[in-house]
Formats: C-alpha cells, structure tokens, sequence
C-alpha cells in the first residue's frame, strides 16, 4: 500500500492524517481518526444524505440518510434508488425508507419527524 | 378601432394613460416588457427636481416645474411616497460660486423658488457634508419620490378607469392608412385613430417610421449604489436630509447622494453613452469611480452597507431638449420621446399636456363620467396604529403573517398588489409594488414564498414565475424524486 | 400587553438551547418567538451529516439534530409561537411582534435573548460586475428551494465562495444531477471546512480555484455564462487570466452575517463581529438583553451555537433570579493584529468569575504562530499554535488568576514564532 497523506473528515475538526504503508496512522487526534485513515485508504466509506417525496405531509419532500457509511464507489447507485422512492406521512426519525439499498447491507432511513395532515 | 394606442408603459406612457382616461376614450396601452416601469422609469435616481437647472424656455423647463408643483396631489392621490425634502446643489471650490448664482438666477427665470446658503448653513443642514463645501443652492421644492409605485400606480389608476394595457407585447411596425393607423404587434394588429410614441430607448426607431427625423436618442447609462436603510429607525437626523449634487455639467446632473423614500441611501449615476439600449451592466471601474466623486461631497458614507449596484439607461434626445409634438407627416402620430432627467418628475404634467393639448384636438372626446383620480389605498400596516392594525388583522389575518423580513412586507400586502387590476406577475414587479425583496438579504429568505404566492395566484408552476424579463425563471426544474 | 420572564427571538438552535439553558435554571415563563413555520430554523434545509458530534456524541443530519431540541422544548412544555415575526424590541423590553392568529402583539419581558440567527451576503452586498441575470443566488436560497420544495435551481453550476453552504451545495447539486464546473474563491485559502473540501469536492472531482473570483456576470434573462479572473493580491483581477465557463448558476457562499437589526436599531454597539457587544456573561449593555448564536457571532458547527445559547439561557436566568454578582470592574476586549473580531468584547468582573472565555477568529491562514493575550503591552498569555485557519473559531480560556490588573484592556493578537 502507497503512502497517503489525507484529511480527516469524521469530525469538523478536519485533522492531516499521515497513513503509511503499513497502515499506521499519525496525526490523528482522536481513535475514530486513526479507524478512517485505514478505512479511507482501504476501503473509503461516505454516509449519503438526500430527500424522499414525500404525500400528505407539510413539506413535500423527507429528509433521509444511509444508517451507516456506504462505499464511495456506490453513491450514485444509491441515489437513484433513493430518487425512485415514494412515501406517505406520518414518518418518524429512523424509520427504514429502504431496506439493504443498493445491496450494501445499508438501510436508508428517515432524518425528520413528518406528520400526516 | 381604438381611439389611442399608447407604445410604451414607462412613467411617460403609463401617465398620458391616466390622462386620457378621465375622457371616454378606448385607449390601449402596448408594452414590451412583463410590467409597467420595467425599463428608465425604474433604474434612474428617484428624485422630483424643482425645475431649477433646466434652460429658461425649454420642454424641460416647463414640464419640470409643471410636474414638480403637481407631485404633492398626484402622489396623494395615487398613494405614491414623496417627501419634498429640498435638494441641495453644492459648491465645492470658491471658483465655483459664481456658478451658483447664476443657477440662483436661472432657478428665478424658471419660477422655482432657490437660497443660496452659506458655508455655515449648509454644514448646519447637513452635517455629513464635506467641510470644505464652500455653500450650496438649497431649492425647498425638489424632492424624493417611489419611481416604482408612481408609475404603476399611474397605470392602475388607468385601468381602473377603463384603459387597456397589453404587457410583454412588442410594437413592429406602425403603418399610417389615412383615416387611421394600423399597428403591428408580435402578437396581433390594431387599428388606432391616434398613436402616441412613448416607446422611451426605442422612441426614436418608431419617429422614424413617419418621419426623417433629424434627432436620435443615445442610451446614456447611469450605474448606482444602493445602501441600506441603516438610519431609518435610529433616533435624530438623517444620514442626509435633502438631495445632494455637486455642480451640473454638460453630462447631467452629476452624481448624487440621496435618500430613498423608503430610507435607503442610493448613490450614482455615472453617466456613459452605450450602444445597446439593454445594456444595464455595472462595472467596477465605473463604479469606484462615483464612488470618488461622491466621497468627495459626503465623505463618511458607509459603503459597507452596500445591498444592490444597479444601472438605468436614459434616453438622451441629440437635441438635449424633451421632444412632445406630433409627427412632422402624420399629426395623429405624436412623438413624446427624449425624456431623460427630469423626465418623472414631468411625466404627470406630460401626460396632461399630451392629452388635453395634442390628442384632445383631433379627437373632441366628452369627459368620463366614471373618472376617478384616486386608486384604492395601499395598506401598510407598518404605518398604522397597535389599534389599526391589530383591527386589519382581525378583518384579514394575512395582513400579521411577514413574507420579507428585511422590509417587512405582510402576506396580505402580497395579496392585495396581486389582486389589483394591474398584473403583477413576476417576482420583480411584486418587489415594485411591495417592496418585498428589496431588502439586505435580497430576497434570500422570501423568494422561495415569493415563487410559490405567484404560482399559486396564476395557477402555472414555479418554474413558469420570471424574476422580470423573458428566459428569467429561478427555479428550472423538479428534481427527481419519486415515480414521476 | 403580554408579561413574560423570559423572550427569545428565534426558534432555531441557538434559541431552544437558550430556552433549555434557562429552564434548567428554573426559569418556566418562557416564550420563544419563531418567524417560520417549524421550530429548529435553518437546521431543518441543512439535511446533510455532521452535526453533533460534541452535543450528542454521533454524526446527526440538520433536521435530527433540531429534533433532539424540538423534543426537549415539547418535553419541558416550554411555550413557542411559530409564524411570529418580531417588528421591534424597546430599551425597557417590550417585544412587539405579529402573526396570523395573534395579531400585533407587545410583550413585556424581564429579560431577552437574541438568537435570530444570521442571513447570506448575496450579490448585491458585493455588486459582481456585469449583468444582474436570474440565476445567481445563494448557497442557502439553493439549497432551501432543493431541500425543502424539491426544486433545482439550475443544471450548469459554478459557484463562489467557498464557505461550507456552498461547498456542500457542491455536492448537493451533484448528486441531484446538476454539473459543478468548479469553485472560486477570492482568498489564497479555502473558507470552508477541511473535511468538505474533502468529501463535496474532491470525491466528486470539482476543481477548487484559489485566488480567483467571478469578475463578469453575462445574462440578459437567465445567466448565461460566467467571466473567472484570478486576482492580485489586492483581491483585484488580473487583466488577461479571464476564463469563460457556460452556466446556467451562479452559486453564492461568499459568508453569514448577524442578522442583528432589532438590536441595533436599539442603539446597541456592534462588534466586529456584526453583531452586538456583549461582555462575559452574553449580555449587551442594556441588562436583561441577551444575545448568542449566529446574531451574535457566526459560527462553523451548531455545537458551538447550543453551547453558547445554553450559557446565555443561564445567565438571562441568573439575571432574573437576581442573582447577578455586582462587576466590581470592567475590561475591554480589543482584537489585536491578525485577529478579525473576539467575543466578548468587554468582561465584567465580579466575584463569580474564574475564568474567561474567547472565541475568535484569525485573518489569515498561519503556521506556527503564538496567540498572544497583553494587558498594558505586558504579555500575561500565550498560545502556541502550529496551524490556525480563519474558518475555524478558535475557543480559548483565560484564568481569571492571569490578569495582570482588573481594569485595564485585553488585546488578543497573533503573532509569529521566533525560529
């Protein structure tokens, strides 16, 4: 494995990472740094956020997110999934929008409290 | 057959149709853009001269000074703001005094009441002013006016009255058949018995069509800053109280530093000649550049509360003087072309003249019977009492929902302006009639609601709502979400 | 007239953190004032990940985050009204403000806090040359008509500015289908932050230019096209580096600002953070008015916002319980060389106090530099930093202990590291 000098993006905090070929990672200031480093240059992970239509709600459209980081290389797959999705209010916070998107395991779950009016 | 058929709905156009209206008369307005005022009427400095400055004698002269005494009733009426707060024409440099005298005498011949001031009284005025002014033309009657509501209340006093107004409909060609005229549009064709040319940039391409005229209109651009209304709710003196110009040139009037009636600062214009007439674009030479000329008379003027740059073409006439007469070949074809500073101010006295004088004569139409001067008043709720209008929102309770928080604009004032028989119908002219928009964030926060008030209220969907001209959609598509 | 202990204005983070930082005081005669529709103001269109990661531990979206509030607020009943909008505030604290079913009412409160967040500086704030064009607008008008309504305002997009809004509408639209020709940004530094940079640029390939800013505008109706120059270092562009690019938008994200005008028409002092001066305890001069959040300073994470608004409820609180300590002195606050503004502007002494907090923000993007604290030119503090950046605030504490005297001003400033 090359070695890679990256930027963290777990946190807002942005730290320069310092990834060797063996996989040790420096200039981490947190654990969860040292987990990303690794991940970023073995397999680079992002979350998806996007919005659902969504009937009978205040606002057309719901807010979701992917549960857990997918693979960077599945990002537009999984937005055309999430585009082709139609829901109805009410919707709460965690509810499962789509099940296993795009095959990764992953669900797509709701990021706002909608009620039905 | 129409009586008149009016080219044009600038401030010029727009008041000749409320003129006409108190005679029975079928009167057709034709206006290219998507509102009344969409052009000179709207991007100019917002002032109504006293009439001081013009050549003793001239079109400019007379209908200035007829136009500035008119304002106070015209603007009541009409439910238009203006304040006749004065304008102050400064001397800068000792040399520059005997300027001012004899403006002082030209201000005289021209029955426009002027002072000159002293170093002192001015300063006393105006605080904000440069110490090194060396006195001032203070003339009482000049004033600040809404350039936006003058004429688009002007034409809704029309309407109201029985006047057509076709919007976003371009005038081709004008062919004179003896007895009347034909008038060919985009759209159709007319039959009018008299046309009138306010056609204001283009007002010389349509003189043509009757005529070899020997006078053109250069587009002359004005680029301007506008301020924020930061000392409009402050205690104590204004910024600036009256008007403030430096000495006129040959170039115009100068670059002024001004309140807006709705307590905005502009400052501007520069003036250079331009080839296309739809050419508004700034630059920042430009604009460094009035910003200098304006420090110089005003030097603390906080340019960090800077929300908008604008620019305004004026139809400047090769013979510098306003051109009000019937065509040369074809007198049912009148010309009211040139108009540039002062030129609102003139326009409510242009439109009396050219109705009562030039199109009364041909057609010896009876008075209106139904006339009525007034439109119906525009509610501000801001203006009025706890008691008021706590009693207007329990009446219609849009009138306590705020769509522009900047300028404070309420839904119910929305409502009203898209309820009037003036359309309203793009993002822009619903700012000229409310003031929604106009404000620091520029329509940040309420254009969103904006777009979605018009669409409902002309039942097409958001994407069809036009910022002003053609092609100036905000939003272009639905993303793509669900089955659809 | 309406009689409330406590007002808030705004509904959004900062205000619910205020309400909660109060109401865990004791205060229960609350009411939040919020202009819009729902509780949790511009969380609610910022549906991307990364917030609360200080709050609560794990990486929320915008409108989870809100939620977490908005369920505390209805927990404690503590009142709100929504689609209020406050006209105007007076010296003695009486709010007035207006809605739909109350009409115009006036409240006389005991205390205030200000939380009504800020608003973008557009277009028109930075007259860029050229035409005035439909399509240009800003990161958070974009992102709102995407967001909340479903609609794309464009399809060929550049933008300017690289503040965080625009650097995550960068990817907003991409993902959505648009096209992002690139990113400019005035400064020799990016403004937003590293990890955007990262995940909404580059994963995406749109390419960042620095130093470089819109110098044309082109577009009778809709944008047209787009003139970039790169500019010397007097932020000015340089004749004969234009570049054309074909766009239908033009997308803003050229900084926040206060959105302070009810404070300031009350004659309030600003800071040169726009918004009002407070001291140490986020009160203004006129006791009993309060302010934090974005009104008050504009932030980068919406942690720092409830952790300041909650400080802020509590000490509107302690205002109210009386049990505000007599300042037996004041010090002004001045930001010296290199620092753009510091918050608080003043502290006032009293026998509460242990220590002070600073938040500020550098000029410029530096490396190994001290952050240095002087009363009377004699250095009571210092700070070594090995990398600080304009867009990140900087958030730092100064034992009361340290003072060199208790009057006599604080200057913070940035200065270099002798090698």
């Amino acid at each position: 494995m090359e070695e890679r000098d990256l930027i963290c993006i777990v946190c807002p905090r942005g730290c320069h990472l310092h990834v060797d070929k063996d996989l040790n990672v420096t200039g981490n200031f947190c654990p969860r740094g040292a987990v990303y480093g690794k991940q970023e240059v073995t397999n680079p992970t992002r979350v998806v956020t996007s919005t659902v239509r969504i009937d009978n709600a205040e606002l057309p459209l719901c807010p979701v997110k992917t549960k857990d980081p997918i693979p960077k290389g599945k990002i537009f797959e999984i937005m055309s999934s999430i585009n082709k999705v139609e829901i109805k209010a009410p919707v709460h916070i965690g509810d499962v929008i789509i099940k296993d998107v795009a095959g990764t395991g992953v669900d797509v779950i709701a990021c706002r409290n909608m009620e039905k009016i | 057959m129409h009586d008149v058929i009016i080219i044009g709905a600038g401030a010029v156009g727009s008041f000749i149709a409320r003129s006409l209206s108190a005679y029975k008369l079928h009167t057709l307005v034709i206006e290219k853009e998507t509102d009344v005022g969409d052009v000179t009427s709207m991007a100019n400095s917002a002032i109504a001269h006293s009439g001081y400055d013009p050549v003793p004698g001239t079109n400019k002269a007379k209908f200035n000074v007829l136009g500035n005494k008119m304002m106070p009733e015209v603007c009541k009426d009409l439910d238009v703001e203006f304040e006749m707060n004065g304008t102050l024409t400064l001397a800068l440099y000792e040399e520059q005094l005997p300027t001012l005298k004899d403006l002082a005498e030209r201000a005289k011949l021209n029955g426009v009441e002027a002072h000159i001031l002293s170093k002192e009284e001015v300063l006393e005025r105006e605080p904000n002013i440069t110490k090194d002014v060396k006195g001032a033309l203070f003339c009482p009657t000049g004033g600040i006016v809404n350039p936006f509501t003058l004429t688009s209340h002007a034409m809704e006093n029309a309407l109201d009255n029985g006047v057509e107004l076709h919007l976003m409909e371009a005038v081709l060609n004008v062919e004179d058949k003896g007895d009347h005229f034909i008038v060919k549009t985009d759209k159709a064709e007319y039959e009018a018995k008299v046309v009138i040319n306010a056609a204001g940039l283009s007002s010389d391409k349509f003189a043509k069509m009757m005529d070899d005229i020997t006078w053109h209109i250069t587009p002359r651009k004005g680029q301007y800053y506008v301020l924020n209304h930061f000392d409009k709710d402050l205690p104590g003196k204004k910024f600036v109280n009256s008007v403030v110009f430096p000495l006129p040139s040959e170039k115009g009037k100068g670059i002024l530093v001004s309140r807006t009636t709705s307590g905005n600062y502009i400052v501007g214009p520069s003036s250079e000649p331009v080839d296309d007439i739809s050419d508004v674009s700034t630059d920042s030479m430009t604009l460094a550049n009035v910003k200098a000329q304006a420090t110089a008379m005003v030097p603390g003027i906080p340019f960090g509360e800077q929300i908008r740059v604008y620019a305004g073409n004026r139809s400047t006439p090769s013979n510098h003087d306003f051109i009000i007469e019937p065509s040369k070949n074809h007198p049912h074809f009148i010309n009211v072309a040139g108009i540039e500073s002062p030129g609102l101010v003139s326009s409510p006295a242009i439109g009396e003249y050219v109705a009562n004088e030039l199109v009364c004569p041909i057609l010896k139409p009876e008075k209106n019977p139904n006339f009525k001067k007034t439109i119906r008043p525009y509610i501000r709720p801001l203006n009025l009492s706890l008691e008021e209008r706590n009693a207007l929102i329990k009446k219609n309770p849009d009138f306590g929902e705020m769509v522009c928080n900047c300028e404070r604009v309420s839904l119910g004032e929305i409502e009203d302006a898209l309820n009037r028989s003036l359309p309203c119908m793009t993002i822009k002219a619903l700012k000229k009639r409310t003031r929604a928009g106009f404000g620091k964030c520029q329509g940040g926060f309420c254009q969103p609601n904006v777009i979605r008030l018009l669409s409902k209220h002309y039942g097409v969907t958001p994407m069809e709502i036009l910022y002003d001209k053609a092609d100036s959609e905000i939003v272009l598509s639905e993303a793509t979400k669900g089955a659809k | 007239m309406e009689y409330r202990d406590l007002v808030i204005i705004g509904g959004g983070s900062a205000g619910m953190a205020a309400a909660i930082g109060a109401y865990n005081e004791g205060i229960k005669d609350i009411l939040i004032l919020e202009k819009g529709e729902f509780l949790g103001g511009i969380l609610n269109q910022c549906i991307h990940n990364g917030f609360g990661l200080t709050e609560f531990k794990e990486e929320l979206t915008g409108p989870e985050f809100a939620s977490r509030f908005i369920e505390q607020i209805k927990e404690k009943g503590i009142e709100f009204k929504l689609h209020s909008f406050v006209t105007d505030i007076s010296k003695d604290k009486v709010i007035t403000y207006t809605s739909k079913e109350d009409g115009v009412v006036m409240v006389q409160a005991k205390a205030i806090v200000m939380a009504a967040g800020c608003y973008e500086r557009n277009a028109g704030a930075i007259g860029i040359p050229g035409d005035r064009p439909a399509g240009v607008l800003t990161a958070g008008q974009a992102q709102l008509f995407l967001n909340e309504y479903g609609y794309m305002t464009g399809k060929k997009v550049f933008i300017l500015g690289s503040g965080d809004i625009g650097l995550i509408m960068a990817r907003r639209l991409t993902l959505e289908g648009a096209k992002v020709l690139g990113v400019a940004e005035i400064c020799a530094w990016s403004n937003g932050l590293n990890r955007n940079m990262v995940q909404c640029l580059e994963d995406y390939g749109i390419p960042l230019y620095l130093s470089h800013t819109v110098s044309k505008v082109i577009g009778k109706g809709r944008l047209e096209k787009i003139v970039l120059s790169k500019v010397d270092d007097k932020m000015q562009p340089i004749p004969g580096t234009e570049k054309e690019f074909e766009v239908d938008t033009l997308i803003l994200s050229i900084g926040l600002l206060p959105n302070n005008d009810l404070l300031n028409h009350l004659g309030i002092p600003t800071s040169r953070s726009r918004g009002s001066l407070v001291n140490d305890k986020l009160e203004t001069c006129v006791p009993g008015i309060f302010s934090c959040g974005n009104v008050l300073h504009v932030h980068d994470l919406v942690d720092n916002v409830v952790e300041e608004a909650r400080e802020a409820g509590k000490n509107a609180a302690i205002y109210l319980k009386g049990e505000e300590k007599k300042a037996t002195s004041e010090i002004e606050v001045i930001a010296g060389d290199g620092i753009g503004y510091v918050v608080p502007g003043k502290v006032a002494i009293d026998e509460s106090l242990e220590n002070i907090t600073f938040k500020f923000r550098v000029r410029k993007p530096s490396k190994n530099v001290y952050i240095q604290y002087e009363q009377n030119g004699n250095v009571i503090k210092k700070v070594l930093k090995t990398a600080i950046i304009p867009s990140e605030m900087e958030i730092q504490k100064l034992p009361r202990k340290q003072l060199a005297d208790e009057s006599s001003p604080i200057t913070i400033k940035m200065v270099a590291k002798e090698m």
